[in-house]
């Protein structure tokens, strides 16, 4: 393999005809090129979406009320009805795996009317009535004082945290927040801490404009009773959300009276299959960037095969007398095919190099100009690059192997004939 | 040294063969310098290219060195060339890319022999042929003689049984030509065997032995007195 003459003679073949050699090699450059560009763009695409997710918890579903459109237990239908904060502890007794069920209730909404007050300043924001739990379901930063906990609940505390786009509206740049007062429908809440959530999607500033106060707290305040908004629920890890949903419902219809039949009754939707939809979309993506990349790779590895069948036409005469000195044909064999896994391993490093360049570029072009929605960080992986070397091999053995065949079906005699 | 019995050889043309040898029975003895004479589409450079394991018998035996030669397959056909025989082809056939020293070296470094020691025989083989100041330059760099003199040292350097000569002169005045000749001569004279193929009648003249081949078979066969090419330089 490293015999000092073998690789002294590739080198004199390949830079025997320079224009030809990097002809030939751009082919290979510009497959393995443009087969890294189509993942890192994939991957690329996948990040910007994944950070649209955020931090929330992807194994999640949420789950509301509607009216019933069947009778039962001769209750009418078109019966509105709510869930009731004991649905909760029903959930928890009777299905396993689940790790949160936040039951949450919520004032104002898309479009809603200022509702909070404080002092001359006034505007319109999401008030949830929440548990403690739903800081791990919707993950936030606390970025000064504290969220909710049990004692706020159990003594329904009036208090609040706000966003960080709460505090921009209400408060002046420096003034101190905690444990200033604000006036949420005509209540009281004392401010105790205030957060800030990651995400980079359209909803990013709406996200930053929310309130959140003790469920209990919420329900006595608004006169909720023991209603219920929603659920969020999420199941612990290594068992899928989708899979538990329907005795989820199921044990909440039979809770609530509501016939086992009734399809429209609970509305829900599952984010895990969501984002399962856009996982499998991802390898999708995936599978064409390497489809197209190969496919574009092969057009480059042809070009390398039939080079190399040129070269070897060239050198017939050279091969018969190589042969008639006695050389192994199998040693011939061997250095057609190493002149062509040289030729695109070399390119193909090349490419791959360029690539990386050309990611790393767009990645500083994205830092500089700030984030664009739904594109963050494309790149490859390590495993991706040492995949295309090992393409890269594979293909030059391939590209090479029709030549070499080629090389030693002529006879000695026929190849020394050829003038 | 050579046995040949009842050697046939036949191309297919298309539909129609052609039978080019037509039962030869031949034989050389260590040592000789043997001619052998025909005018074109006698059958000569076809023996040559039997002798020389490049182009197979349809029928008969060849041993050569008392090893049987039959039934060849390529790496083996390679392995028996680079031990028993050196070729020295009309046109010369160096190796372009490579300089005198490394076209020389090139049967050696197919026995596997290392570097350092392949490139010593090679200098110690140009050495013989004159040319050891030219060891470094490239076959476009010398003359037709020096080219043939280069090929003759490479058949030389792995030092065969036997020595084959198509047409060695062939693309070469006469007074190279008879410097070529001499050359084999003198290598003849360390008493190693070689087999020249020519139509030439002075270079015939230089063996010691004239085998006339016509239309496929010996003519005649015949021990000449030999004529010292030296003579002519």
């Amino acid at each position: 393999m490293f015999n000092r003459d073998r690789w002294k003679e590739i080198l004199e073949v390949l830079t025997s005809n320079w224009f030809r050699t990097v002809l030939t090699a751009f082919g290979v450059f510009w497959g393995i090129l443009i087969l890294i560009i189509l993942l890192a763009a994939g991957k690329g695409l996948e990040n910007g979406i994944k950070a649209d997710f955020g931090d929330i918890a992807t194994n999640t579903m949420f789950m509301w009320t509607r009216s019933t459109t069947k009778s039962y237990q001769g209750l009418p239908k078109g019966r509105s009805f709510e869930f009731k904060i004991e649905d909760v502890q029903t959930l928890k007794d009777n299905i396993p795996h689940l790790r949160f069920i936040s039951p949450r209730n919520r004032l104002g909404g898309f479009r809603g009317g200022s509702n909070v007050i404080r002092g001359l300043k006034t505007g319109a924001y999401n008030v949830y009535g929440d548990y403690p739990e739903i800081i791990n379901q919707d993950p936030m930063t606390v970025t000064s004082g504290r969220f909710l906990n049990q004692n706020d609940i159990r003594e329904k505390r009036k208090i609040a945290i706000i966003g960080s786009g709460v505090k921009n509206d209400l408060y002046e740049k420096d003034e101190e927040v905690l444990g200033t007062y604000i006036k949420i429908q005509g209540v009281n809440f004392m401010v105790v801490g205030t957060y800030k959530k990651n995400s980079n999607d359209g909803d990013g500033e709406e996200a930053q404009k929310e309130i959140f106060v003790p469920f209990t707290t919420f329900s006595q305040a608004f006169n909720r009773g023991n209603d219920v908004g929603w659920m969020a629920i999420t199941a612990h890890d290594g068992h899928s959300i989708s899979d538990l949903k329907e005795r989820v419902i199921n044990t909440v219809k039979a809770k609530r009276k509501v016939h086992p039949e009734d399809d429209r009754a609970i509305g829900y939707f599952d984010l895990y299959e969501q984002y399962n939809r856009v996982e499998s979309l991802f390898g999708a993506m995936g599978f064409i960037a390497y489809f197209v990349g190969i496919l574009v790779l092969l057009s480059g590895i042809i070009g390398v095969s039939n080079i190399m069948l040129i070269v070897v036409k060239e050198r017939t005469k050279e091969i018969g007398i190589r042969r008639a000195l006695g050389e192994d044909p199998w040693s011939i064999k061997k250095q057609i095919l190493m002149e062509s896994i040289f030729l695109t391993l070399i390119s193909g490093m090349a490419g791959i190099s360029f690539g990386a360049l050309f990611i790393y570029a767009v990645n500083a072009l994205l830092d500089a100009n700030g984030p664009v929605d739904m594109f963050l960080n494309p790149s490859v992986s390590l495993g991706v690059v040492v995949g295309a070397l090992v393409i890269l091999v594979v293909s030059g053995l391939l590209a090479g192997f029709i030549p070499a065949q080629s090389a030693i079906k002529v006879r000695p005699i026929d190849a020394l004939r050829t003038e | 040294m050579i046995e040949i019995k009842d050697l046939h050889k036949s191309y297919k043309m298309g539909s129609n063969s052609l039978h080019v040898l037509k039962g030869i029975n031949f034989s050389v003895e260590e040592g000789e310098l043997v001619a052998i004479m025909g005018s074109s589409g006698s059958g000569k450079s076809t023996l040559l290219n039997i002798l020389g394991m490049l182009d197979e018998a349809n029928s008969g035996e060849y041993t050569l060195d008392g090893v049987p030669i039959k039934d060849l397959n390529e790496t083996k056909a390679a392995k028996y060339r680079n031990k028993f025989l050196g070729f020295v082809f009309q046109s010369f056939n160096l190796i372009n890319y490579k300089n005198a020293m490394e076209n020389v070296a090139l049967p050696l470094y197919y026995q596997k022999m290392g570097r350092k020691e392949r490139q010593e025989k090679a200098l110690k083989y140009l050495g013989q042929v004159g040319l050891t100041e030219w060891a470094t330059h490239l076959p476009n760099e010398l003359s037709g003689g020096q080219k043939q003199r280069v090929a003759i040292a490479r058949a030389m350097a792995a030092e065969p049984k036997v020595l084959l000569a198509d047409e060695p002169t062939g693309a070469l005045d006469s007074k190279t030509s008879y410097e070529v000749m001499d050359l084999i001569q003198k290598i003849n004279d360390q008493g190693n065997t070689i087999l020249v193929v020519t139509h030439e009648e002075d270079i015939a003249h230089m063996c010691k032995r004239i085998v006339h081949l016509k239309d496929g078979i010996i003519v005649k066969d015949e021990k000449v007195k030999q004529v010292r090419a030296s003579e002519y330089v």
